[in-house]
């Protein structure tokens, strides 16, 4: 098990939280690419929602055409940088890699990825230009992964982009909620200038859409509308004591920890509640900073957890101990936290069952609600054309945006894609299906 | 256990591993260390007329992240003085009587050559080799490769050789020839004792991309050299078996060219080498290779039931035939062992586009295992070949051994091809696909036009 001290100053900050996948060297990625084995119709490339030719950009970063790698890798996903560094690639593109099947280590093609970007990154190179002046304009709702993904492939086919972002920085969770030993705010962040520099679109910061009356504004001002907003607010759990100090929702915590590295406030004792990727990612983050216990609690057994494997595997090497099978049923203290109640569960034809007379109190001065984001219903209720019949509804029935193949909302004037129509996924497929999305509003505005 | 000691026309050494005259034998201080690591022998670099070196002098060819797959210079021979040279052969061969010293020489005058081997023997020396092989630089003043290439000029310089050497003359040979075994026999003709082949090849390394200027760069420009290393071997070995089976040439051969582990060296002595000289191996990782080579070809030699190296010296000469006497009815065809397949499709890509296209994908592409058409396989062990697991593609055979029909056969039987279109033609029972599906075969979704 890691000890970890807590962190006092950045550089303190930088060590606990140094990068799970770091940079390569030139010397690295030359002779990491050279045993590529250039699959043909390679299932690397198959695993990847993106579909980037894998293959094609670790032969071109192999045989010193950098640049060509780093284009071949943005042709196919605007978030080439941030998905080489935040990919469960363990799960995608290397997890399908032939060399697992002959017990050879895969090819480490997330770091390869972030190898060619970084480079061309740096450069400032432009590898595309905007495609003609159509003399459309798109509004973008949110400048995460989905949103500047749809504005670059936007501006590839000539349509004018405005993003309305609600928050003071670009690029949505790679900034606020991945994981600091995954990506840098500096990294994520560079990587939507270096976009924005070739693409040109607008970005006006900290202009949320609030509702009906923005909605209005916005389908007067431009030919169409892209959602990109993602998920809300950690949804509440519902148990009594929720509101105690300390008791603050993991995506919250994880915030607080980009923006405020070591600063952030961070308990003795920790217990994490979810079996999800950002429960794990709370948990390994509330080790790194200095908690002396952190606890995951879940409901059911290991095996059904939400998280990746290899996720819960860092919370567990970071310093993280689990509790299985077992519902916090109130959260203990008077102001402040002081515990957790649980009852211990059994899983009893798929479901689970609380044994009666279970209960006991997990001592804790600190709750991170790993419980799932919620959806912006409210917000996007508020789009006209809600018509109660379910196949022409905005959102289905857990609040997701409906769309249809070219991801075109039941309003025709919107489009969407990424977390607020996945439910929640990986940067990867948000950047996947806003590419399609924009060539949805092409096909759209062409009609 | 197996007996390594060699005897090279009377150049007896421990082991058959020499080091190639080259920059490793540059000194006595570098052959000293080389024996003491194990080497049997050493060819000390070229003494000779004075010369004048440059710097910047080697060039590689790497593949991908292997280095020195292919290595070319243009250095000259030795630049040392030659009384120091001599002194340093006395004091190695005192220090290590039972190793083999050879001194490589390169002079102009019958009475330049008379002097210089008389000095070489005087100072200790087993033998002597003849560079007649060195493709830059001395060529262009008459020596070197010049000679090499001149069978007659040859002849007549081993002959001078011969004239005064008391110790075994082994004439170095130039693969920039069209045919090696005229200037080899020239040199038995002339009463040389051994060849030994091959030298460098002459070559240009490649160019800079972006200083336009060929590798090794002399101050912005660059001149051809010679080109050694791993990716020389097969051209050495086939200038090796034409010697050893030529019947006119009867001297011993030591064989140079890639020589880096105990399986190159025990192939060159397959096909007729006593010695074997090794340069780039050296130069790429040190004197240390040596306990490879040695270890390696003594396990061989004892798995195989060889005591001696005459055990199994040119064992694999009768088995090269000129292409008219291979058996025309022996068929192999290509087996996938689907139990190790990795999916990797390399096999389909590589027949598929390179070959015969008998190698068949999955209708199911959940199954990237793929499936050899035996109809369509014309048994070229390609896939075999590209396939990046041990044993998965093997080659069967499918004849029943009982026939055997040669082209040579055939021409003397009169039942060979007259035309095209003769019903006898081989090509005319291989199927090929018609042009136009090549555009409608279904593309991975990834190949942009």
């Amino acid at each position: 098990m890691a000890e970890y001290k807590k962190p006092t100053s950045e550089a303190e900050f930088a060590a606990n939280f140094s990068p799970k996948k770091p940079l390569m060297s030139d010397t690295e990625a030359y002779y990491e690419s050279s045993r590529c084995l250039y699959c043909y119709d390679a299932p690397c490339i198959t695993a990847c929602p993106t579909g980037i030719d894998i293959p094609l950009f670790i032969r071109q970063i192999n045989s010193g055409n950098k640049e060509g790698s780093a284009k071949t890798i943005y042709e196919s996903n605007w978030m080439g940088h941030a998905c080489g560094n935040v990919c469960p690639t363990e799960e995608l593109c290397e997890g399908a890699c032939v060399y697992n099947h002959s017990d050879v280590k895969p090819i480490e093609i997330g770091r390869l990825q972030a190898h060619a970007t970084d480079k061309v990154i740096r450069s400032k190179k432009k590898l595309f230009r905007a495609g003609k002046d159509t003399g459309k304009k798109i509004a973008v709702i949110g400048a995460g992964p989905a949103g500047i993904s749809a504005a670059c492939e936007l501006r590839m086919l000539g349509h004018a982009v405005d993003i309305f972002e609600a928050k003071a920085k670009p690029s949505g969770l790679c900034v606020y909620g991945v994981a600091p030993y995954k990506l840098t705010n500096e990294e994520a962040l560079d990587e939507i200038a270096y976009l924005q520099d070739q693409f040109g679109f607008t970005v006006q910061y900290n202009k949320p859409i609030n509702g009906r009356a923005d909605f209005e504004k916005l389908e007067k001002g431009y030919d169409a509308i892209f959602i990109g907003i993602g998920l809300g607010a950690t949804s509440s759990l519902g148990i009594p004591g929720e509101d105690k100090q300390g008791v603050i929702g993991a995506l919250e915590f994880v915030e607080e920890l980009r923006m405020k590295h070591h600063k952030t406030t961070v308990g003795k004792k920790v217990i994490v509640l979810g079996g999800g990727n950002t429960a794990m990612d709370a948990a390994s983050e509330s080790c790194r900073m200095g908690a002396e216990s952190v606890t995951i609690a879940y409901r059911r057994g290991p095996e059904e957890m939400g998280a990746y494997p290899f996720e819960f595997d860092l919370a567990k090497k970071s310093g993280a101990k689990a509790l299985f099978n077992v519902t916090p049923i109130e959260v203990m203290g008077s102001k402040e936290v002081t515990g957790v109640k649980f009852i211990r569960n059994k899983a009893a034809y798929g479901k689970i069952e609380a044994i009666p007379g279970s209960e006991f109190v997990e001592a804790c001065d600190m709750v991170l609600l790993g419980t799932g984001q919620g959806k912006q219903v409210e917000l996007l209720e508020q789009i006209s054309g809600v018509k109660l019949e379910h196949k022409s509804r905005i959102l289905d029935d857990r609040g997701r945006l409906v769309v249809n193949e070219q991801y075109q909302t039941n309003n025709p004037k919107y489009f969407a894609a990424g977390d607020a129509v996945n439910g929640g996924v990986e940067v990867v497929n948000a950047a996947a299906e806003a590419k399609q999305a924009a060539h949805g509003i092409d096909q759209y505005l062409k009609k | 256990m197996a007996d390594l000691r060699t005897n090279l026309a009377g150049i007896k050494s421990p082991n058959p591993f020499w080091l190639a005259s080259a920059p490793p034998t540059n000194s006595g201080y570098q052959i000293m260390k080389a024996f003491d690591a194990g080497w049997g022998g050493a060819v000390w670099k070229t003494l000779g007329v004075p010369v004048v070196n440059v710097s910047s002098r080697y060039g590689t060819l790497n593949y991908r992240d292997n280095r020195m797959m292919g290595f070319n210079n243009i250095e000259l021979i030795t630049d040392r003085p030659l009384k120091d040279n001599l002194r340093e052969i006395s004091e190695v061969k005192k220090r290590f009587p039972d190793h083999a010293v050879i001194a490589s020489l390169m002079v102009e005058t019958r009475e330049e050559w008379h002097n210089i081997v008389r000095d070489v023997e005087n100072a200790g020396a087993d033998g002597i080799e003849l560079n007649f092989g060195c493709p830059h630089g001395m060529c262009e003043r008459g020596m070197g490769s010049a000679v090499g290439q001149e069978p007659k000029v040859l002849q007549t310089i081993v002959e001078w050789v011969k004239e005064v050497a008391k110790i075994p003359v082994i004439v170095k040979l130039t693969p920039n020839i069209s045919d090696i075994t005229r200037p080899a026999r020239a040199a038995q003709v002339g009463g040389g004792d051994a060849i030994s082949l091959i030298n460098t090849i002459q070559s240009v390394i490649g160019v800079d991309l972006d200083t336009f200027v060929p590798f090794p760069n002399v101050d912005g420009k660059s001149t051809n050299g010679g080109y050694c290393g791993p990716a020389v071997k097969p051209i050495a070995l086939n200038m090796l078996k034409n010697c050893a089976q030529h019947p006119d040439i009867t001297i011993p051969i030591s064989g140079i060219g890639g020589v880096e582990t105990w399986r190159d060296a025990a192939e060159f002595i397959l096909l007729g080498a006593t010695s074997v000289q090794v340069c780039t191996a050296v130069m790429h990782f040190g004197f240390g290779i040596i306990r490879d080579l040695k270890t390696g070809l003594e396990r061989y030699m004892d798995e195989k039931g060889f005591e001696t190296l005459d055990d199994f010296r040119g064992k694999a000469l009768p088995n090269i035939l000129h292409w008219e006497d291979l058996n025309l009815k022996y068929k192999v065809v290509a087996e996938i062992h689907k139990e190790k397949c990795i999916g990797c499709q390399l096999c389909y890509t590589a027949c598929e586009d390179g070959a015969h296209q008998a190698i068949a994908l999955s209708s199911d592409p959940t199954d990237r295992k793929p499936t050899i058409i035996e109809e369509n396989c014309v048994g070229c062990n390609l896939c075999s070949i590209v396939c990046p697991v041990e044993d998965c593609i093997t080659m069967e055979r499918r004849d029943d051994g009982k026939e055997h029909l040669t082209w040579g056969d055939r021409t003397r039987a009169g039942d060979i091809p007259k035309t095209f279109d003769d019903p006898l033609a081989g090509g005319l029972h291989h199927w090929v696909p018609e042009p136009a599906e090549a555009l409608a075969k279904v593309k991975p979704r990834h190949y942009r036009g």
